[in-house]
């Protein structure tokens, strides 16, 4: 309990306050102190949704079955390139494999998160994100933890389904390198398109009925990040190569992996950098979201 | 007969205007269609490059003539499914529009060609442009094919219009058509041309492709406008697109007539 109450007064940053704590919030109302207490309400509000879109079995099975067409179609159209020449931008078809499957794999499961977002300027229209300020959390994290799109998992397991076959046969060597680069690549890239998503919705405050226009990056971005980036100009290499680290998600890690030549401005060492790509885009998400949220003036509710 | 055709001209004349509400609207959706286009550039042209600069009558020329004309005409055919007649028919809101004495259909149709129109002047001709200006295009010289292609053009956009009120008169029995949406979503973008041009799917595709309405909505007005394959070849889809036209417009009719006595037998 004494730990209890100095952490909490650690938090408020005064010693001072020490024996008031416990008096001054009932047992009931008390602020959340350990992390497991303040993920709560974020973790009964994400089972709750996930319960929701099992309840109706069909349904959830048809969503399932359509979203893995999604991602199957996708990857027809890449198949349908190769089906016309052998290599396209000095990728053969196993070795895009591992592009399209790292790509979208790390897509699906931030789109299985954070897509949501996506659905920022209806709330705006509505005026409905003026309720979200009466509860004691930060507005990105309600946002963000408001919903999860489980059907995504059958788009993400396409993508796994790439990465496997594509792993097995480019002749990837198994060793620590490729251990520690893959995970690396799937974890920043994850956290790369996650970004965007978070960019977007910072944007969403000033364009409102402009909604599509962050599509070009973030939908864009997914297209892109399937590509092999050797084929793109100057222009697209320094948007989508570096802007939008798109060619970082998987395109780059998979140049290192495979130990190809790599193209003009983009070297085959950027992909160990993808950590830092994740870090850039988190960097720009935050900052374009935090300008965004104090541009809002309220609903008028 | 000039009275009803009046009524479904200043339907098409609220669907133009309802867009230029929303210019902003218009600007997102032109970069996004520019930076799909210069994506679909790089690696098209990297394919036609790849297979020794020509592949299947597709040069590097022609090929950006089809990246842009089929990113001008995405914001006008409907490739997404979506109308907000299926969600009328699924909370029942229909039964309102069934009351006026204007065919559903027709209404529907007209409404949604004005839109789309409008759309080729924020978004079409600007990415057809911008494209033209960044990349280079071939276009024909001879009047005909603009002739055609404007024929084409708008029988495209009235097929897709159609089709996708297919989707939404389903929903008088299947109530909830999210399933049929995303189906058409997937078979019209693979199918009709919005990725690669047809000519480059297998064989087989091809066929399939040609027996859906999808090269309709778009793979053929870009061959008409592009003037690929001559003038008797363009003349030939226009015909192809008159035929899925009457075909689709019909089984609409058909399954508009069918679902209005069913919403009347349910109390609508």
């Amino acid at each position: 309990m004494a730990s209890r109450a100095a952490s909490a007064a650690a938090a408020d940053n005064d010693p001072a306050d020490n024996g008031t704590v416990a008096i001054a919030w009932p047992r009931e109302t008390r602020p959340p102190e350990t992390l497991g207490e303040r993920l709560r309400p974020y973790r009964a509000v994400l089972a709750s949704r996930a319960r929701s879109q099992r309840a109706y079995r069909t349904s959830f099975a048809l969503d399932l079955g359509s979203s893995a067409l999604v991602g199957l179609v996708e990857l027809a159209e890449v198949w349908v390139l190769f089906s016309n020449v052998t290599a396209l931008g000095g990728m053969r078809f196993n070795q895009i494999l591992l592009v399209f499957g790292l790509a979208d794999l790390a897509f699906s499961l931030a789109d299985l998160s954070f897509g949501h977002l996506d659905t920022l300027p209806d709330f705006l229209r509505a005026g409905t994100l003026d309720a979200f300020y009466l509860r004691p959390q930060p507005i990105l994290l309600q946002l963000i933890t408001s919903d999860v799109s489980l059907r995504r998992l059958a788009r993400a397991a396409v993508g796994a389904a790439a990465l496997g076959i594509g792993l097995v046969t480019a002749g990837v060597t198994w060793d620590a390198r490729t251990a520690v680069l893959l995970p690396l690549a799937l974890v920043s890239g994850y956290a790369t398109f996650a970004a965007l998503y978070v960019w977007a919705a910072g944007l969403q405050f000033f364009l409102l009925d402009g909604a599509e226009m962050t599509n070009a990056f973030v939908y864009g971005g997914r297209y892109a990040a399937t590509q092999p980036a050797s084929v793109w100009s100057r222009p697209l290499k320094l948007v989508f190569g570096f802007f939008f680290p798109m060619a970082f998600t998987a395109y780059l890690p998979t140049v290192t992996l495979l130990g190809l030549p790599a193209p003009d401005w983009l070297p085959a060492w950027l992909g160990w950098c993808t950590p830092a790509a994740a870090a850039w885009s988190w960097l720009m998400g935050l900052l374009c979201w935090r300008w965004g949220l104090r541009h809002y003036q309220g609903g008028g509710g | 007969m000039r009275a009803t055709a009046r009524v479904y001209w200043r339907l098409l004349a609220a669907g133009f205007r309802r867009q230029y509400a929303y210019p902003l609207a218009a600007l997102g959706g032109l970069v996004a269609n520019l930076t799909f286009g210069l994506l679909k550039v790089a690696v098209l042209f990297a394919t036609v490059r790849a297979a020794g600069g020509e592949l299947h009558g597709y040069d590097t020329a022609s090929m950006s003539t089809y990246v842009w004309l089929s990113q001008g005409l995405l914001g006008s055919v409907s490739l997404t499914g979506r109308t907000d007649l299926a969600l009328r028919v699924k909370d029942g809101q229909v039964a309102v529009d069934f009351l006026r004495p204007v065919d559903l259909q027709a209404a529907t149709l007209a409404t949604e060609a004005g839109a789309s129109l409008f759309a080729l002047i924020p978004r079409g001709l600007p990415s057809v442009l911008l494209g033209a200006v960044a990349v280079g295009l071939q276009m024909p010289t001879a009047p005909v094919f603009y002739l055609l292609g404007a024929v084409s053009l708008l029988l495209g956009i009235v097929i897709s219009a159609a089709t996708v009120y297919l989707i939404a008169v389903a929903g008088f029995w299947l109530i909830e058509t999210r399933g049929l949406q995303i189906l058409y979503m997937l078979a019209s973008g693979f199918l009709g041309g919005l990725y690669v041009p047809i000519a480059l799917l297998p064989h087989w595709l091809g066929i399939v492709a040609a027996a859906t309405p999808f090269p309709s909505i778009m793979m053929y007005p870009i061959d008409v406008l592009s003037g690929l394959g001559g003038a008797g070849n363009a003349a030939g889809l226009v015909l192809a697109q008159l035929a899925w036209l009457a075909g689709v417009a019909a089984v609409g009719q058909l399954l508009t007539r069918a679902g209005r006595r069913k919403l009347e037998v349910q109390g609508g």
